[in-house]
């Protein structure tokens, strides 16, 4: 059957079985938009590129599925940038259709003309330039499974006009069989027992949980194994809510802002269960100084990611779900090993968590900012959704808001983008349209990507923006302030504009709160409205984020905070 | 250490980037890089010769085992291989030392491709080592154009 390359995609689309994307249309793109209207598949509006890409990101991190946007050639395409960076650097499976100028017409500079797939190329898992119609149902379906499977990633798809104008033959393939991708999902029998033979000579073992455990939905797997050998397990900031939260083995997030506990744990280990994750230099802090004494085991999915940045002792290739469990099922028949001198271990590392536990000051008359993350992890329920921004707002989140399931923390980890957290919210929130969505932002973040505040209002989304307002950029200005004598270079955000006023003037409700008393209420009368909501919190100007692993430290260096600045210099106890 | 890997590829456009990309965006520097068509039309090889310690030489290894595009990556320094390659040398002859020039071309089994009343070009082929001690002996006489074609290399079967 002759089809129009635009009627192809669409089709392609569908049969993916995707039924949101989130773009924004353009010249080239004028077919395409004329086959989706009325296609069945719901399109969002979005008012700029960048957050239609978060949005689909948002929607994938929440979902688990592919999320989709889509942008015209040239700028539209370039707007899109910054999410597909971002996508690629959290493992985030997202397809990006852009438009591209007529094929006769590339390498001409013609009118909006960018080469995209240059742009793109070391920023996405994989990307295609389409040359004929015919192509299009074998690209799409390479790329959906592509995004999706293995290490996630974002694949770039580029439609030149003419091809989406053109006639071709529709032709569906049963697999999407690619001779140079065969992702190894199974780990290496002999190497998982390797990982219980290093598990039975440890004395002082933590799990140290990524985001892939997240993308692999391995939660369950990796309770079991953390219970049944009683092992203290940490988490980076994609990887809260992959292991619960509330758990007693549970120690927090560690790195730069983890806890004081998680990071001591680490750093005295003599054994590091690495799932899912990467030795982020957020997280290794000086990698010459990490866990000095710990073997360390890797099991992840990329083997390039297997001693990258630390030398790893055990890797284990493989998808993490499926190595946690032939790890539980190797491991059903033998003891526990919760013996006298796990015991000791877990004793210190419960001694460590009571030390110097998360804190702020309680008592004083500013709102403080992680009293209201603090109120909003009360006042929401479990599966609530929760985004950020990046900066103070982020990692206030990540210490004080706890997350008990697996993706429900919406966050830009490794490219660490500010103006994500209200596109991916709206992204989860269309998703998920009967839970609660919110996003904590910062002043500074909300303003890179407030626009949307239009989309939500068309919709009506009902997104809770929480805005930690401090009038600074807060994390730029706590380093000032730390390191650079208070010199608040182009950190001071004083002339803010009037947030509730904005929100409204978009059709969405606002609130401000300046008094502490009025924090609970507040946040409860946004949870409450059954539609979009700005909440601008006036907070405490200077508060900082801490404890805090200062750049070239080891973990266990942290500082504390205005009244503990001096450094605590670990006390090896062996 | 200098490191010789053989990529086998889609023959499509945009792969060599691809591929260089992924040295550039890391900083390893491609001391040469040899693209040609198998005997599949479909495939290409590539042959990369590029520095670093071996820590280095294993990620760039993974990173490009990583490309959809590449199908198979062999890191040949690890096992036994043959390698060569190609050099066209445009020489200046005179009537006084046009024998001797000839010689050394003869001596490393080189052939003549062009000529002109003041000058040879050679080919010779070989591996570095050749094809250095013969720039080194050739040079004195005056060197117009040279062009080397990097490296190609094959495993030696067992």
């Amino acid at each position: 059957m002759k089809m129009t390359g635009a009627d192809m995609l669409v089709k392609s689309i569908k049969d993916e079985g995707v039924e949101i994307m989130f773009g924004y249309p353009g010249g080239v793109l004028l077919h395409f938009y004329d086959s989706l209207f009325n296609s069945g598949i719901k399109h969002v509006l979005t008012r700029h590129e960048q957050a239609a890409a978060h949005a689909a990101d948002g929607y994938a991190r929440a979902t688990g599925r592919v999320g989709v946007c889509m942008a015209t050639s040239g700028p539209g395409a370039t707007n899109l940038v910054t999410g597909i960076a971002t996508a690629q650097m959290d493992s985030v499976p997202l397809v990006a259709f852009t438009g591209q100028v007529p094929t006769n017409m590339i390498g001409g500079d013609a009118f909006q003309e960018a080469d995209i797939i240059g742009i793109t190329r070391p920023i996405t898992k994989h990307s295609y330039l389409l040359q004929k119609a015919d192509d299009i149902p074998r690209v799409v379906q390479e790329a959906f499974h592509l995004a999706g499977t293995g290490r996630p990633g974002p694949v770039v798809i580029d439609l030149p006009k003419d091809v989406l104008v053109e006639e071709g033959k529709y032709s569906f393939r049963e697999n999407a069989e690619i001779r140079g991708y065969k992702p190894k999902l199974d780990g290496h029998p002999g190497q998982i027992k390797k990982v219980l033979s290093e598990l039975k000579k440890s004395s002082r073992p933590v799990i140290y949980a990524g985001g892939g455990v997240v993308i692999s939905e391995a939660t369950e797997e990796i309770v079991a194994f953390a219970e049944k050998h009683q092992i203290p397990t940490t988490t980076t900031l994609l990887g809260l809510g992959g292991f619960p939260g509330n758990h007693p083995l549970h120690l927090g997030m560690l790195g730069m802002h983890g806890t004081y506990q998680a990071n001591m744990t680490i750093h005295e280990s003599d054994l590091i269960l690495a799932i899912g994750a990467r030795f982020d230099d957020r997280v290794t802090g000086n990698v010459e100084k990490f866990a000095p004494n710990a073997r360390i085991v890797h099991i992840d999915i990329d083997p390039s990611a297997i001693s990258k940045n630390i030398e790893v002792h055990v890797p284990v290739v493989g998808d993490v779900k499926r190595v946690m469990t032939v790890l539980n099922e190797m491991d059903k028949d033998a003891k526990t090993t919760h013996n006298a001198i796990r015991g000791k271990w877990l004793d210190r590392v419960n001694a460590w968590g009571k030390e110097r536990p998360l804190t702020y000051d309680r008592e004083g008359p500013t709102i403080k900012p992680q009293y209201v993350v603090e109120k909003l992890s009360e006042l929401t329920p479990d599966d609530a959704i929760i985004t950020t921004e990046v900066g103070q707002n982020q990692m206030w989140v990540a210490q004080f808001y706890r997350f008990n399931k697996p993706r429900t923390l919406l966050s830009s980890g490794g490219l660490g983008t500010m103006g994500y957290g209200f596109p991916a919210a709206m992204g989860a929130q269309f998703a998920y349209p009967d839970r609660l969505v919110v996003d904590v932002a910062g002043d500074g973040s909300i303003q890179m990507n407030i626009q949307e505040l239009a989309t939500v209002a068309q919709h009506n989304l009902p997104v809770k923006i929480v805005v930690l307002n401090n009038c600074f950029l807060g994390m730029v200005r706590q380093w000032q302030e730390l390191f650079f004598q208070r010199r608040y270079s182009s950190t001071c955000l004083i002339s803010n504009p009037d947030f509730v006023k904005v929100a409204e003037a978009f059709g969405v409700k606002g609130i401000r709160i300046e008094n502490k008393v009025d924090v609970e209420s507040g946040l409860a009368e946004a949870i409450e409205h059954p539609g979009p909501v700005l909440v601008d919190c006036m907070v405490d100007r200077e508060e900082g984020v801490y404890p805090m692993v200062p750049a070239g430290a080891a973990s266990s260096e942290m500082i504390f905070g205005p009244e503990k600045k001096e450094e605590k210099k670990l006390k090896a106890v062996k | 250490m200098r490191h010789t890997i053989s990529v086998t590829v889609e023959n499509r456009f945009g792969v060599l980037s691809r591929v260089a990309g992924l040295f550039s965006g890391r900083g390893f520097n491609i001391e040469s890089l040899c693209v040609g068509a198998t005997v599949d039309p479909e495939v290409s090889r590539m042959t990369i010769v590029t520095r670093g310690d071996d820590r280095i030489t294993e990620q760039v290894t993974k990173q490009l085992r990583k490309l959809v595009d590449v199908i198979k990556v062999a890191d040949l320094t690890e096992t036994s291989f043959v390698d060569r390659e190609i050099l066209l040398a445009k020489i200046s002859a005179t009537e006084k030392n046009k024998a001797e020039i000839l010689r050394i071309n003869e001596i490393f089994r080189g052939r003549i491709v062009d000529i002109s009343p003041n000058t040879y070009t050679f080919e010779i082929t070989g591996d570095e080592g050749k094809i250095d001690a013969f720039m080194k002996l050739i040079r004195p006489f005056g060197v117009k154009e040279i062009v080397r074609s990097g490296k190609i290399a094959v495993s030696r079967e067992m």
